[in-house]
């Protein structure tokens, strides 16, 4: 269940026995804050009452950003205790920093997403696919090219053979949904997940299986985490049945 | 002007009580330039500077933030002028309306532009509908979104200067004749120019910093809209060497221009 990501945290001061030994005895307790990516947003909300309730004294802290945001926060050292990011390669910058000691642990896979197109519920522009961001008669949104979105959105052009004319660069995929759900823009390249979220209010078209790069969600608990028994608990929690399952109920899909 | 002299000329001795906190809030807004400077890669400098992206960001905005003071001095002196002069009722709401996008998170500004103004929005589906004109993704839309931030700082800067103004003059004027308008014109407005340059100064300062507004209702696009804020967040995302190249380049303009033009405009007589 929990897949090792290679070429990370292999430096990392991750499995000291000390430190195993408290996460196996010690309660947790306290305060644990995790920073999620922006796409985990539902899921994590519920998945974190959830850790409440079945730990009691336990408070999590959820702040949610682009995943590149959040890398570049803890390598400033924000005070945090878990990371979960987007992609790999956002995880992989964290576990390289200062030579390798951000990570306390090898990050682990819990999730895997997808691209969909989002449309609004009419379907103004009458999209279907990939081919119609071609189009420079529609209106159309993606996400930068620099945040985990827009490079999965450029990966999964370059598949298509489809050289995209989007009208704006969403700074992350919450931005593009957005334009979705308002109807600034006839489609937008967006995760499954974010369709899922958005309910009613915007529609998702499938990409064909050979266009669409499924991406990785790593989580690790960090090396200067104020509170690393909780911390591991948490994640412990992310890979459990009841973690899982909230997962799947945001449409991610779970290895 | 007079710059911390008196009457006799001598220059004043600020009391410690006075420069120590003085001292302290002038660190407190310079440290954190200090330390762009700092972190600033000045090895690569040029060649971050190299990017032609870097200046259409640039440019746009600084064409659009002077755009946007422009809109806001013609609508927002004559605003300033109802406010303090004119007999408009409930003016105490009228002037907390006014301050509404100070206190609104800029993002949220740019959503509600977009409610308004979006194709589907309350005034642009008909704008779309009739003449076929969309205003998201435009560079006018930078332009609205940074005069509906930068207008309230123009307005409340005029509306106190001409509250303070000695009205004897202006009573003068009417009683020899002068209409409204050419007392606003001929004695009014000569009297607050300074305040109107200070605002405007404000205003375009607010202008050329705004983001979130911005990448809301105007969207992101390298040419058209993104102007250097976005261009900065952007790049933060991969590259924070040329974030801080970037926004090291918009504060040397942007202080240039204005300290340039704050010498021509306020201090003038």
């Amino acid at each position: 269940m929990t897949l090792v990501l290679a070429g990370c945290g292999s430096a990392s001061p991750a499995d000291a026995p000390s430190n195993r030994a408290d996460g196996s005895t010690a309660r947790p307790n306290g305060t644990v804050t995790v920073l999620a990516a922006a796409s985990l947003t539902e899921a994590f909300d519920k998945i974190a009452r959830d850790f409440e309730r079945s730990h009691p004294g336990t408070t999590v802290r959820l702040s949610f950003g682009g995943s590149s945001a959040l890398a570049t926060q803890v390598i400033n050292g924000a005070p945090a205790d878990v990371l979960a990011t987007a992609d790999l390669a956002t995880m992989r910058r964290v576990a390289e920093a200062d030579g390798g000691t951000r990570l306390a642990q090898q990050p682990t896979i819990f999730a895997t997403n997808r691209l969909q197109i989002a449309v609004p519920p009419d379907n103004p522009g009458r999209v279907a696919g990939l081919a119609h961001f071609a189009r420079p008669e529609l209106r159309l949104a993606v996400c930068a090219p620099q945040v985990p979105c827009g490079r999965a959105a450029a990966e999964a052009f370059r598949r298509a053979g489809v050289i995209p004319r989007p009208d704006t660069y969403g700074p992350d995929v919450k931005a593009v949904l957005t334009l979705v759900r308002t109807g600034e823009v006839d489609a937008g390249l967006v995760y499954l997940t974010d369709v899922c979220a958005a309910g009613d209010a915007v529609r998702g078209l499938d990409l064909p299986e050979a266009t669409s790069p499924v991406h990785d969600y790593p989580i690790a608990v960090l090396a200067d985490a104020p509170n690393p028994t909780a911390a591991r608990a948490f994640v412990d929690h992310v890979h459990s049945a009841a973690g899982r399952q909230r997962l799947t109920e945001a449409c991610f899909e779970v290895p | 002007m007079t710059r911390f002299t008196v009457a006799h000329g001598r220059v004043t001795r600020p009391p410690l009580a006075l420069a120590t906190p003085a001292l302290l809030g002038l660190a407190f807004l310079v440290v954190p330039l200090v330390g762009l400077l700092l972190r600033a890669p000045w090895g690569s400098f040029l060649a971050e500077l190299r990017a032609p992206a870097v200046w259409a960001a640039l440019r746009l905005s600084l064409v659009c933030a002077t755009l946007a003071t422009g809109l806001s001095l013609v609508v927002g002196v004559p605003l300033a002028w109802l406010l303090a002069r004119a007999a408009v009722p409930g003016k105490a709401l009228v002037r907390a309306l006014v301050t509404v996008p100070l206190v609104l998170p800029p993002v949220v500004g740019g959503v509600a532009l977009l409610l308004v103004l979006g194709r589907r929005g309350l005034v642009g589906q008909w704008l779309d509908q009739w003449f076929g004109i969309s205003l998201p993704f435009t560079t006018s839309a930078v332009v609205l979104a940074e005069t509906f931030v930068a207008m309230p700082f123009l307005v409340l800067s005029v509306e106190g200067a001409l509250r303070a103004v000695d009205r004897r003059y202006e009573e003068a004027a009417a009683t020899l004749g002068a209409s409204a308008w050419t007392t606003f014109r001929r004695v009014t407005f000569p009297m607050v120019a300074p305040s109107v340059g200070a605002g405007a100064l404000l205003a375009w300062a607010r202008a050329i910093g705004e983001f979130g507004a911005t990448i809301t209702f105007a969207g992101n696009f390298p040419g058209t809209t993104q102007t250097m804020p976005l261009a900065v967040y952007i790049a933060l995302e991969t590259n924070p060497d040329a974030a801080i190249v970037l926004s090291l380049l918009l504060l040397a303009v942007s202080v240039a221009v204005l300290v340039g033009l704050r010498d021509r405009w306020m201090l003038a007589p």
